[in-house]
């Protein structure tokens, strides 16, 4: 990754604002620093994963102090955002695990928040100048 | 929805190599090669730890 040495990192509000607007929709972030292209591809990334976690009847977390797992659980699918907030808010991914592919569904939704998390980092890092804007 | 376990493989790497592959290089032409390299790199570990655990279970 290329950095600017003679530009030191500095958090403005337009750095903030897409590091926020990135976690809340996925590829928002690079949109607003009017990166279309790679906005959408990783709209496009992040929101198949997460749809086909709930397609294939994955658990959607919620908050919880119980087993570690379940909390790194939470903690993973927080980091898709506005994608979680929608899904808790529709009652999607609550019935039990009980198959294989529902398994694989928990962890395609746990990493389409980890992965979105990466995004909207990245939009702030280009945000920033931490990270050159090709 | 039903998945073979390949296909779920080639959504995951492929879903994951695109957000790596942006967010992990600066220009265009070396996104979609880092894309790429994960995606092989996703494809081939996967194969590789499936001959593992099978000659494990012989």
């Amino acid at each position: 990754m290329t950095t600017h040495a003679e530009n030191p990192p500095h958090a403005s509000g337009k750095a903030n604002a897409a590091l926020l607007l990135g976690w809340i929709i996925p590829g928002a972030g690079h949109m607003l620093l009017g990166k279309w292209v790679r906005g959408a591809l990783l709209f496009a990334a992040v929101v198949t994963m997460f749809w086909i976690g709930l397609a294939l009847q994955g658990k959607v977390y919620t908050p919880n102090f119980g087993d570690p797992l379940d909390m790194l659980g939470f903690a993973g699918d927080l980091g898709a955002g506005g994608l979680y907030a929608l899904a808790r808010i529709m009652g999607w991914g609550t019935a039990p695990v009980q198959v294989a592919l529902a398994d694989y569904g928990t962890k395609f939704i746990v990493v389409s928040g980890l992965l979105n998390v990466i995004a909207a980092v990245d939009a702030y890092s280009l945000a920033n100048g931490r990270k050159a804007a090709a | 929805m039903m998945l073979s376990h390949f296909s779920a493989v080639l959504i995951f790497a492929l879903c994951a190599s695109i957000v790596f592959g942006i967010t992990q290089r600066t220009e265009p032409r070396k996104m979609a090669l880092f894309a790429g390299y994960c995606f092989i790199l996703f494809l081939a570990g996967t194969m590789l730890a499936s001959w593992v655990m099978w000659l494990i279970k012989r």
